[in-house]
């Protein structure tokens, strides 16, 4: 289940970058987005994006799987740059899973055929081997008990955890986390915290917007300061919490920190 | 403020509450009929109205249509006024006497059987679409979407070459042509409705005007022209020999002008789907076709399925306006067997109508609670 149908995918080194941007700008309509980004993201690392809302993060991870298109600048990603070639965007769309904030669950289909809609249509897999594959990772995400339910039934933590896994059951070779615990109650952001620091464990690539602090402290291997649609400081966990370079970063930080 | 202290307004509950069975007023007989009919002096006034509103309606109707009713007969003579029957009431046995013709319009007396063969063919492939249980669907949508209309057209029009004599459509009529015409109506509409929206929503700018203009002049138009044209301005352009037949065009008529009206209420399905739907199907690598046939439509013609009956509902019943373009419905058949010297009496007009009436509303009531039964049986699988 690892093998990839897409030769372009496949060609993509063994080691070297998961995701590389640069000289990335956006506008919408006269709002310049996202202002030159330039960013290399290793295989295997996990990125802590964080700022003030309205300073471009979400905007820059919709951009790696191409929700977002841009203006100028290029991203490769696992080797592939994204072009107007839908072909390359479905390929790299298929390499990339993303976690949202409103969940998205499809609702009209239970968690269990949430899980496998990808795996049977996009990957061909036959129907039981994606189901085994769904209840592999509902069970990782410790949820297995309610494969057969809707979403409209479950609480918000085990939605967002059903499309942790429904990403998964993908392969992905990268999780995109766009604010995933923003919209859920206290108590439940641990249990997807908890989840996603599992997974980071695993090794996976991981790119994650979040205020979560206490999570990019445990798991992050490098945090992203944005603001006004620009990267202003990039750091270790450690340096980043202790001793913040930019000013913008201390005015941040004070606030989420109190 | 901080002087009101926890003794005087706080209350701790000493021991957990246990559950009551509600207060009596509120259940059993009377209690319904105390909270729905009579809790108010305009709820009492109002269903006093309604009372009498149904016991002035309701057996005058039940004594027209049943209690007078006659129901056998050969001629005029069996409706009229006699001592026997000072008021008759409908005349049924003028129903009776004309329902072949009713159902099959001229067709052929010896080959009437291939329309029976039709409507079963017809009925088996609406109960396999239709009913939620059924085995196998996908390949009861095949049928009905592809099989059927073949199947039909052999058996209905005739094909020599497996022994079935062609009959001309101008021979067909009754309820078969009601039947033919909004099923086709029903079966181009919705598919080509569907994909008139997703046109119209669309991002490619041709695609899109396209769409738009052809959805904004047939909604802007009449049926009845939309058929006029089509059977009397076609053939001024068409040489005739070329020019399909009549009840082909009214049928094209019939489905476009379906589908533009389909097009919208879809398309208040689709917008009605949250966008985090599109992105998320996006995100997983799902292309435009899959998305939009694995996650968008399910949920659009849910959200509007109400509305895709009833625009189904109306086209039914316009289905009587190819009556004039002389094509011979089951309203046209009625009409026709109406003016029937034989059966000349006061109470054939009011029969005639009573019966048409009575064929639409079974058909169209049929529709409409099929369609709250799916729609309770959604709703209830949202909340498993």
């Amino acid at each position: 289940m690892d093998e990839r149908a897409d030769p372009s995918t496949a060609a993509a080194p063994a080691a070297g970058l998961a995701v590389e941007i640069s000289g990335l700008h956006k506008w919408y309509g006269d709002f310049h987005v996202l202002r030159d980004i330039n960013l290399a993201v290793a295989r295997g690392e996990r990125v802590v994006i964080c700022g003030a809302s309205g300073g471009g993060k979400s905007t820059l991870l919709r951009c790696i799987n191409r929700l977002e298109d841009w203006q100028r600048g290029r991203i490769v990603v696992d080797g592939v740059e994204l072009t107007e070639d839908p072909k390359r965007i479905l390929a790299v769309r298929r390499d990339v899973g993303m976690v949202f904030q409103q969940f998205n669950l499809f609702p009209h289909l239970t968690v269990l055929q949430n899980c496998t809609l990808a795996p049977i249509w996009v990957r061909h897999m036959p129907k039981r081997e994606a189901e085994a594959l769904a209840m592999n990772y509902l069970a990782r995400v410790k949820i297995p008990e309610q494969a057969d339910k809707y979403p409209a039934r479950l609480s918000g933590g085990q939605q967002q955890r059903v499309a942790i896994a429904r990403a998964l059951c993908m392969s992905p070779n990268i999780m995109l986390f766009d604010e995933p615990t923003s919209a859920l109650d206290p108590e439940m952001k641990k249990e997807v915290l908890d989840t996603m620091v599992e997974l980071a464990t695993d090794g996976i690539t991981m790119l994650v917007v979040s205020h979560e602090m206490g999570f990019a402290r445990q798991v992050a291997d490098r945090v992203i300061f944005m603001d006004d649609g620009q990267i202003v400081e990039v750091n270790s966990p450690e340096k980043f919490f202790a001793q913040p370079q930019h000013e913008r970063t201390r005015a941040f930080l004070k606030q989420i920190l109190h | 403020m901080s002087a009101i202290g926890d003794q005087s307004f706080g209350y701790v509950r000493g021991m957990p509450a246990q559950p009551l069975p509600p207060p009596a007023e509120r259940a059993g007989m009377f209690g319904w009929l105390r909270a729905n009919l009579l809790f108010s002096p305009a709820n009492v006034v109002l269903t006093l109205i309604c009372v009498l509103l149904i016991a002035w309606v309701v057996p005058a109707l039940l004594r027209f249509l049943v209690i007078d009713a006659v129901w056998s007969g050969t001629g005029r003579d069996a409706c009229l006024a006699s001592p026997a029957q000072p008021h008759p009431g409908a005349c049924w046995a003028f129903v009776r006497v004309w329902s072949s013709y009713f159902v099959y319009g001229f067709y052929p007396l010896g080959e009437r059987w291939r329309v029976d063969v039709f409507f079963l063919t017809l009925a088996f492939g609406m109960a396999w679409l239709l009913w939620p249980a059924a085995p196998r669907r996908d390949v009861g949508a095949c049928y009905v979407f592809i099989v059927l209309p073949i199947l039909s057209f052999i058996l209905l029009h005739g094909a020599p070459f497996v022994g079935l004599s062609v009959v001309p459509t101008v021979l067909w009529g009754g309820i078969l042509v009601t039947v033919v015409v909004a099923t086709v109506g029903m079966a181009v509409s919705l598919p080509l409705g569907i994909l008139l929206a997703l046109a119209r929503r669309s991002d490619l700018p041709v695609v899109k005007s396209v769409a738009v203009a052809f959805i904004e002049f047939v909604r802007g138009v009449p049926l009845i022209t939309v058929l006029f044209m089509a059977s009397v301005m076609l053939p001024l352009f068409v040489p005739e020999r070329l020019s399909p037949d009549k009840l082909v065009r009214a049928l094209i008529g019939v489905a476009l002008f379906a589908s533009a009206y389909m097009a919208e209420v879809v398309r208040g399905g689709l917008a009605a789907v949250a966008r985090g739907q599109y992105e998320a199907a996006r995100a997983l690598g799902i292309g435009y076709w899959r998305m939009m046939g694995l996650v968008v439509l399910p949920q659009a013609l849910r959200a509007t399925l109400p509305n895709i009956v009833n625009t189904f509902i109306g086209l039914f019943k316009d289905t009587t306006l190819v009556f004039v373009v002389g094509i011979f419905d089951l309203l046209r058949t009625i009409e026709a067997a109406r003016a029937d010297p034989k059966w000349d009496s006061p109470g054939i007009t009011l029969t005639s109508y009573a019966f048409a009436a009575l064929f639409y509303f079974v058909c169209c009531y049929g529709m409409s609670r099929y369609a709250r039964g799916v729609e309770a049986r959604l709703t209830r699988a949202g909340r498993r």
